[in-house]
């Protein structure tokens, strides 16, 4: 196993060299540049020459094998470069994101977990009874309900309650603290973006988590479970549980991966400072220098998720043994 | 030999969309302390749905068993306890021994955690008071180095040494009754043999009653006291093993003797005879014999109504408005194929 894990480590490296020079040289198909950007949203006539000093300040007249040397290079030297756009360093730039971004993510995934596994195993224990419609009305909803949709209704719904019964409203704190610093603070923060987030994505791991118990419940191994006079719960959380949960953890994990740099609209409705924002800003100033950094950190995301995902499958069935 | 089982007109039914199936329709038999009892019939016959009723382990729904029908266990109706005390039966009292090795255990799960989960819970042994006796089960069963196959997972095993783990299961709380549904039918027929003689010894040593459900006829031949013949939910025949194999007198238990390959003189290189047709379907059953399709004995009254258990012999018992006649003995079809040039 030990040596599995290192091994796919080290397979990493080849995964991240294709994904930085796919990075790179896509953004330098895409047409203009920072500087046409930036010199046109001043509005004034710019002049080629204008153009020029920009470019070459920022290093973009240099050669392509140049600047990617200058991009690739950073991760050996640690200089990370700095944004095109506002000119500040890209570590510090996706740092303070980042702390917001992958707390969220977290306590988004908690949120589907406590959600979704409870609700999917009842739903498939009690099938086609009202317990069952309630879970899949609720789910279904999740999916249909857009999370940013469901952020303002929290929102209002926070005001309208604390105006009725506290005579003043209050709205979620807008600035990051960190939990360690001020849980409350922090809480009081992230907790209504993890819900409406968290409830997204408990609809589809819900889903998930009924159809694979459904289709456990019906082996024989549960027969034999029952048949060997086993308490209801020990059949489902012992022997039904384990089987099923291989297709949810990889649900879980995808859409984890997925919420690092994709939450950008609900970054919006809550107006949280996250990798989102940043990630669409970033596009459309086109700096190439963050864009091209913050697709290599959510690759590198990807792929860590993925290893753990492969690392939970060994544990949770026996018979996949990594070599 | 007093009685450990007594069926009694057992009815078990599913509701499905396209009817009702009765999969098992008015069956009664019994099962002495320590006997071992064949269930035999062709597949859908309801001989599963029959045993698996004796534990509740029905689906419901949309399976039912209907009102009307008992199972007695030591004097006490299974159907109408509780499903706290069920379980304790489950298990504990009857154990059950299944047709698929290779499914039939739960393959995350280490064969030791499988078979001491049952101990601990219905004889209330200590984790290594369970260990032991595992270890002295799989002893039992002829699996080597048992302390070490313990912490191995159902993959690690073969189909034969899987349903070894089974027996090794079923005998594990010291049950009363074993039912086994199929338990050699997955495998090969280089491993059957040794299945049912392992069962056939471990069970007569302990004293323990056996249900052995097959379609073969061959197979139960040699292991079981009685035989109970199935068809389309209902008991057409039963009777000692050797009245049924001798002196057969339901159509249909002489159509299965004669699709099983033997080796004897009696069938002399003569080719098999199967059984033409299919089993009807168990949702547009008719007032009538339902062998009745694929019987070359037919006659009218067999429309009419459905011919009841009568007596034919000493314990012996057909549903056949026939059964008396000279006309169904083996050697007799036999004779017949030839002339039809068979």
């Amino acid at each position: 196993m030990y040596q599995y894990v290192v091994k796919r480590l080290l397979l990493m490296i080849p995964t991240l060299i294709g994904a930085a020079l796919l990075v790179f040289f896509l953004l330098r198909l895409l047409p203009g540049d920072v500087c046409e950007v930036r010199l046109a949203g001043t509005g004034l006539f710019a002049s080629q020459e204008d153009i020029d000093i920009c470019r070459k300040e920022l290093g973009l007249d240099d050669s392509l094998y140049e600047q990617f040397i200058a991009f690739a290079g950073g991760y050996f030297t640690g200089d990370l470069g700095k944004s095109m756009w506002t000119g500040q360093p890209v570590v510090h730039e996706i740092q303070v994101r980042f702390k917001l971004s992958l707390q969220l993510a977290i306590m988004s995934t908690l949120v589907a977990v406590i959600i979704a596994l409870p609700l999917g195993i009842v739903s498939a224990v009690k099938q086609n009874t009202w317990i069952d419609y309630l879970v899949r009305a609720f789910s279904i909803a999740g999916i249909g309900i857009p999370s940013f949709w469901l952020g303002i209704m929290i929102i209002l719904g926070l005001l309208i309650i604390t105006q009725a019964w506290f005579g003043a409203g209050w709205m979620p704190p807008i600035n990051y603290v960190s939990p360690f610093e001020d849980p409350i603070g922090n809480l009081a923060q992230l907790i209504w973006p993890a819900l409406a987030t968290g409830y997204r994505y408990s609809a589809v791991a819900t889903r998930m988590t009924r159809s694979a118990m459904l289709e456990v419940l019906r082996e024989d191994y549960v027969r034999t479970a029952r048949a060997k006079g086993l308490i209801e719960r020990v059949v489902i959380n012992r022997h039904a549980l384990k089987n099923a949960l291989l297709p949810v953890v990889t649900i879980i994990a995808i859409e984890f991966a997925f919420l690092i740099g994709g939450l950008v609209v609900t970054e919006q409705v809550f107006n949280l400072n996250g990798l989102g924002k940043l990630f669409v800003d970033s596009v459309g100033n086109q700096d190439f220098a963050l864009t091209q950094h913050l697709v290599m950190l959510v690759v590198l995301i990807f792929v860590m998720t993925n290893l753990v995902v492969d690392i939970l499958y060994a544990w949770l069935d026996p018979r996949i043994r990594y070599s | 030999m007093p009685k450990l089982l007594e069926v009694e007109n057992l009815r078990t039914q599913f509701h499905t969309t396209e009817g009702t199936v009765k999969a098992v329709d008015g069956i009664t038999y019994d099962v002495s302390e320590g006997e071992t009892v064949a269930i035999v019939g062709e597949s859908g016959c309801g001989k599963s749905v029959g045993a698996m009723s004796i534990l509740r382990l029905i689906p419901h729904p949309p399976g039912e068993i209907l009102e009307g029908s008992r199972i007695l266990f030591g004097g006490k109706d299974l159907l109408a306890m509780g499903d706290e005390e069920i379980r304790h039966v489950r298990g504990g009292r009857i154990s059950m021994v299944f047709q698929e090795p290779m499914t039939s255990l739960n393959p995350v799960l280490t064969i030791g955690l499988q078979l001491t989960e049952t101990m601990m819970l219905h004889l209330g042994l200590g984790q290594p008071e369970a260990d032991r006796r595992a270890v002295e089960l799989l002893g039992m069963v002829g699996i080597g180095e048992p302390e070490r196959r313990l912490k191995q997972y159902p993959h690690h095993f073969s189909g034969g040494m899987r349903q070894r783990v089974m027996i090794a299961l079923a005998l594990s709380c010291n049950p009363r009754l074993i039912i086994a549904d199929e338990p050699t039918t997955a495998l090969d027929v280089t491993i059957q043999a040794q299945i049912l003689e392992l069962m056939r010894n471990l069970t007569k040593q302990m004293g323990v009653a056996l249900i052995v459900i097959t379609h073969n006829l061959g197979v139960v031949a040699r292991y079981a006291e009685r035989v109970i013949v199935m068809y389309a939910g209902k008991i057409v025949e039963s009777g000692t093993a050797d009245q049924i194999y001798h002196n057969p007198r339901h159509p249909y238990t002489i159509g299965l003797l004669n699709s099983v390959p033997r080796m004897d003189l009696r069938q002399g290189g003569k080719r098999l005879v199967p059984i033409e047709g299919q089993p009807p379907d168990l949702t547009r059953l008719d007032g009538g014999c339902s062998y009745r399709p694929r019987c070359r004995w037919a006659v009218e009254a067999c429309a009419r109504s459905i011919p009841a258990l009568e007596a034919v012999g000493d314990g012996q018992i057909a549903a056949c408005f026939r059964a008396g006649e000279r006309a169904l003995d083996l050697e007799r079809e036999f004779d017949l194929d030839e002339a039809s040039g068979a």
